[in-house]
C-alpha cells in the first residue's frame, strides 16, 4: 500500500484585508484518506477548503493536488469536487439534471450519462427520485444529491463543508454512516470540515484541529483525544479538567506539578523542573477517595451528582472555586458536601507544554507555594 | 329568516357593485370594438348604423397608420432587447461586485422612474440636440432604452434577492467554465426576472407618448399617430387597429395564463 500525499498544503496564509484568517497552514492529505478539519466557528475551515477548491487564492504558500501546483489552476481545472454547506443545488434542474450536469457539459454520450447517473443514485439510495426538483426534497435528500453530483465526476478528492450541519441528530447519525460507507467503497480521498467533535472522532482516519487560523494538531482520533498537544485541543475535543501550574519535581517519567490547590502528578517525558505546564485529565479518568493518595494533595467538596443512566456525573469544587468534573460507572454515591481527595493514574494525565499565545494565569499563585 | 334575507341582499349588492366596476373598466373597450364594426361615419359614432368590415379594409390602405404601427413594433422590439441586455448585465454586476458609491448608484436608479416623463422627454431632447443625434428612429430607441433600463434592473434585482451565488461555484467546481456557467446556470435561474423585465419594457415602449413626442423628429409611432388623428375625433380605422391589437394581447395573455406555452415547450 503506497499511500502518498495526494493533497499537499504548504505554508499557506490568507488575508482578507488586514484580517489574517489562515496562518502558516501546512497539511498533507494521503490518498484514500478520510481527513477531518475540525475547529470552532470562524477559525478558517471554509476558507481553507475554498483555497483547495480554487475559489480563493492563498495570499502566500502553495497547494499541490496529485503533485501538481494549483496556483494557476481555475476551479474548473482542478480534479477536486465540493459538497457545499448550503448544498448549492441548481434550482432549475431536476435531481437527474443536477447530477448529470457535469457530464453533459463534457459532452459524454447520453446513454452513458443515464447509466452513470442511475448508478450513483442507487449508491446514495435515491433511486426513483430523478425527476424531482430540488425544492421537493428534504434536507437529507438534497444533501445526498449534492454528494452524488460531486461524486459523478469521479474526482480524486472530495471536499465536504459541514454537509450534515443542517440535519437533525438522527438523520445526521445515519448520514455519517452512509458517508463513511461511500468513502470506503469508492476509495476517494475526503477532506471533511466540521465543528462537531463527536462527528470528527467517529468518522475520520485523521483529524486536523484548527484554531484561529492555525493548525493545532493532526493525528488519528485516539491520539487527538488521549494526547492533546495543546490546551485548545484538550478542551475542544471532549470534556476535560485542566490544571495549570509549575513542575515541582521530575523523577524519570514521573512528573509532579504544583498547582493552586495542591500537588498532582502525571507521567511524561521532556519536562524540566520549574517549567510551566497545563495538565489535562478526562472526567472518566478522575478518581476520588476519602483518604489521600500518594503524590496528590488536592481536595474538594462534592457539589453535585447527576445520574444519567449508565454513568454518574459529579462535580467537585476545589477551595479556589474551580469545578472538577468526574464521571464514574454508576455505583456508590459520594457523600454530598463531604470532602474528597482527587487523584488519577499518572499515565491518565496529559501534560501540555505552553504555547506562546496561551496565558497561564494560575502560575503566580502556584509559584508562591 | 331575516338573516337569510339580508344575506341575499348583501350578495345582490355585491354583484351589482362588481358589475359596475367591470362596466367602468370594459365599457370603453367595448365601445371601440363595436365601433370598429359600426357603419357610421358621422362622429362621434353614437348610433349603430349596421355591421361593416369596411374599416378593416380602410386600415389596410392607410399606409401612414400602418407605417406608424410598424415603427412602434420595431421601436419596442429593439428597445426591449437592448434595455433587457443592458439592464440584466447592470443588475448582475451591481449584485455581485462591491464598489465605491454603489449605494449612490442604487439610489440614482429611481430617478428616471419617478421624474415626470415630460421632464425626461425635454431632457433627452436637449441632450440629443446638443450632441447632434438626429431625431428619428435612433433617438427614439435611445430614449426608450433610457426609461426601460431601470425597470429591467428592478425586475432582475428582485430575482437576485435570495440568489445563491454558490450555485455558480458549484458549476465551476464540476468543471464548467465561467461563460458556460453564466449561460447554463445564472441566466436560466434569473430568466423569470429577465422575462418580466423585458415584458415590462415592451409594454412601456409600445404605448409611450410623452417621451416619444419630444424625441421622434419626423418618425411617427402608433400612439403619436393616434394622438394626432384624435384632434379630429377617433378615426374608425384606428378603432379597427386598436381592436386587432386588443385581440392579439388578449390571446397572448390567455395563452400564457393557461400554461399552453409551457406545455408546448415541455413537449419539445
Ligand atoms: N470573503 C470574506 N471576506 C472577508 N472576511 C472573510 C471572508 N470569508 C471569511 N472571512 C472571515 O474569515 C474568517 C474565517 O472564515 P471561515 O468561513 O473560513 O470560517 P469557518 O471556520 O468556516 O467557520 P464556520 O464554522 O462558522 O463555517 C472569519 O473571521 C470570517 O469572518
Ligand atoms: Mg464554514
Amino acid at each position: 500500500m503506497s499511500k502518498h500525499a495526494l493533497v499537499q498544503i504548504q505554508k499557506i496564509n490568507k488575508f482578507y484585508g488586514s484580517n489574517h484568517v489562515v496562518r502558516d497552514l501546512t497539511l498533507d492529505v494521503r490518498e484514500g484518506e478520510f481527513l477531518t478539519i475540525l475547529g470552532s466557528s470562524g477559525c478558517g475551515k471554509t476558507t481553507t477548503l475554498r483555497m483547495v477548491a480554487g475559489f480563493e487564492q492563498p495570499t502566500d504558500g502553495k497547494i499541490f493536488v496529485g503533485g501538481v501546483d494549483m496556483a494557476e489552476k481555475e476551479p474548473y481545472e482542478r480534479d477536486v469536487n465540493t459538497v457545499f454547506q448550503s448544498y448549492a443545488l441548481f434550482p432549475h434542474m431536476s435531481v437527474f439534471g443536477n447530477i448529470a450536469y457535469g457530464l453533459r457539459m463534457k459532452r459524454i454520450p447520453k446513454k452513458e450519462i443515464r447509466k452513470r447517473v442511475m448508478d450513483i443514485l442507487d449508491l446514495v439510495q435515491l433511486g426513483g427520485f430523478e425527476r424531482r426538483m430540488p425544492a421537493q426534497l428534504s434536507g437529507g435528500q438534497k444533501q445526498r444529491v449534492a454528494i452524488a453530483r460531486a461524486l459523478i465526476n469521479r474526482p480524486k478528492v472530495l471536499l465536504l463543508d459541514e454537509p450534515l450541519s443542517a440535519l437533525d441528530l438522527k438523520l445526521r447519525k445515519q448520514m455519517q454512516l452512509e458517508l463513511k460507507r461511500l468513502q470506503r467503497k469508492l476509495d476517494i480521498t475526503f477532506i471533511y470540515v466540521t465543528h462537531d467533535q463527536e462527528e470528527a472522532l467517529s468518522m475520520s482516519d485523521r483529524i486536523a484541529v484548527m484554531h484561529d487560523g492555525m493548525l493545532e494538531q493532526v493525528g488519528v482520533p485516539k491520539e487527538i483525544y488521549e494526547a492533546p498537544a495543546s490546551k485548545f485541543v484538550a478542551t475542544f475535543i471532549g470534556e476535560t479538567n485542566l490544571f495549570e501550574g509549575m513542575v515541582s519535581a521530575v523523577d524519570g517519567d514521573a512528573v509532579s506539578v504544583a498547582v493552586e490547590s495542591g500537588t498532582i502528578c502525571g507521567r511524561a517525558e521532556g519536562f524540566q523542573k520549574g517549567e510551566v505546564v497545563a495538565v489535562s485529565v478526562r472526567p472518566e479518568r478522575m478518581r476520588y477517595s476519602t483518604s489521600p493518595v500518594k503524590g496528590f494533595t488536592i481536595q474538594g467538596v462534592v457539589r453535585e451528582q447527576i445520574y444519567v443512566g449508565s454513568v454518574l456525573k459529579s462535580i467537585v469544587v476545589l477551595p479556589n472555586g474551580h469545578e472538577i468534573k468526574l464521571e464514574r460507572l454508576a455505583g456508590d454515591v459520594l457523600p454530598m458536601d463531604g470532602p474528597v481527595y482527587l487523584s488519577w493514574q499518572p499515565q491518565d494525565a496529559r501534560l501540555i507544554h505552553p504555547r506562546d499565545q496561551e496565558v497561564y494565569h494560575a502560575v503566580e499563585t502556584a509559584v508562591m507555594e | 329568516m331575516r338573516r337569510k334575507k339580508s344575506e341575499r341582499l348583501r350578495r345582490r349588492a355585491g354583484a351589482v357593485y362588481c358589475g359596475l366596476i367591470y362596466a367602468f373598466l370594459f365599457l370603453p373597450i367595448v365601445v371601440i370594438v363595436v365601433n370598429s364594426f359600426n357603419a357610421t361615419e358621422s362622429k362621434p359614432y353614437l348610433s349603430w348604423k349596421g355591421f361593416t368590415f369596411d374599416w378593416y379594409g380602410r386600415l389596410l390602405q392607410n399606409a401612414a397608420l400602418l407605417d406608424s404601427f410598424r415603427n412602434t413594433l420595431l421601436l419596442a422590439a429593439v428597445s426591449t432587447i437592448l434595455s433587457t441586455i443592458i439592464g440584466t448585465i447592470a443588475a448582475v454586476g451591481m449584485f455581485k461586485y462591491r464598489f465605491r458609491g454603489k449605494s449612490v448608484i442604487d439610489a440614482l436608479l429611481y430617478i428616471p422612474v419617478v421624474i415626470p416623463e415630460i421632464v425626461l422627454g425635454i431632457a433627452l431632447l436637449t441632450l440629443f440636440a446638443t450632441v447632434n443625434i438626429p431625431r428619428g428612429m435612433l433617438s427614439l430607441v435611445l430614449a426608450h432604452v433610457t426609461f426601460c433600463i431601470p425597470f429591467v434592473i428592478f425586475n432582475v434585482r428582485a430575482r437576485l434577492d435570495g440568489y445563491d451565488q454558490s450555485i455558480e461555484e458549484a458549476s465551476m467546481d464540476l468543471g464548467v467554465g465561467r461563460l458556460k456557467t453564466f449561460f447554463h446556470i445564472t441566466l436560466p435561474v434569473l430568466a423569470p426576472g429577465i422575462g418580466g423585465g423585458a415584458l415590462l419594457a415592451f409594454t412601456l415602449s409600445i404605448d409611450d407618448v410623452i417621451v416619444s413626442y419630444f424625441t421622434n423628429g419626423q418618425t411617427k409611432t402608433f400612439p403619436l399617430k393616434v394622438m394626432e388623428s384624435i384632434k379630429s375625433g377617433v378615426a374608425p380605422d384606428v378603432n379597427a387597429l386598436s381592436t386587432l391589437i386588443l385581440v392579439f394581447t388578449v390571446l397572448l395573455v390567455v395563452l400564457t395564463q393557461s400554461g399552453l406555452i409551457r406545455r408546448l415547450r415541455r413537449k419539445r
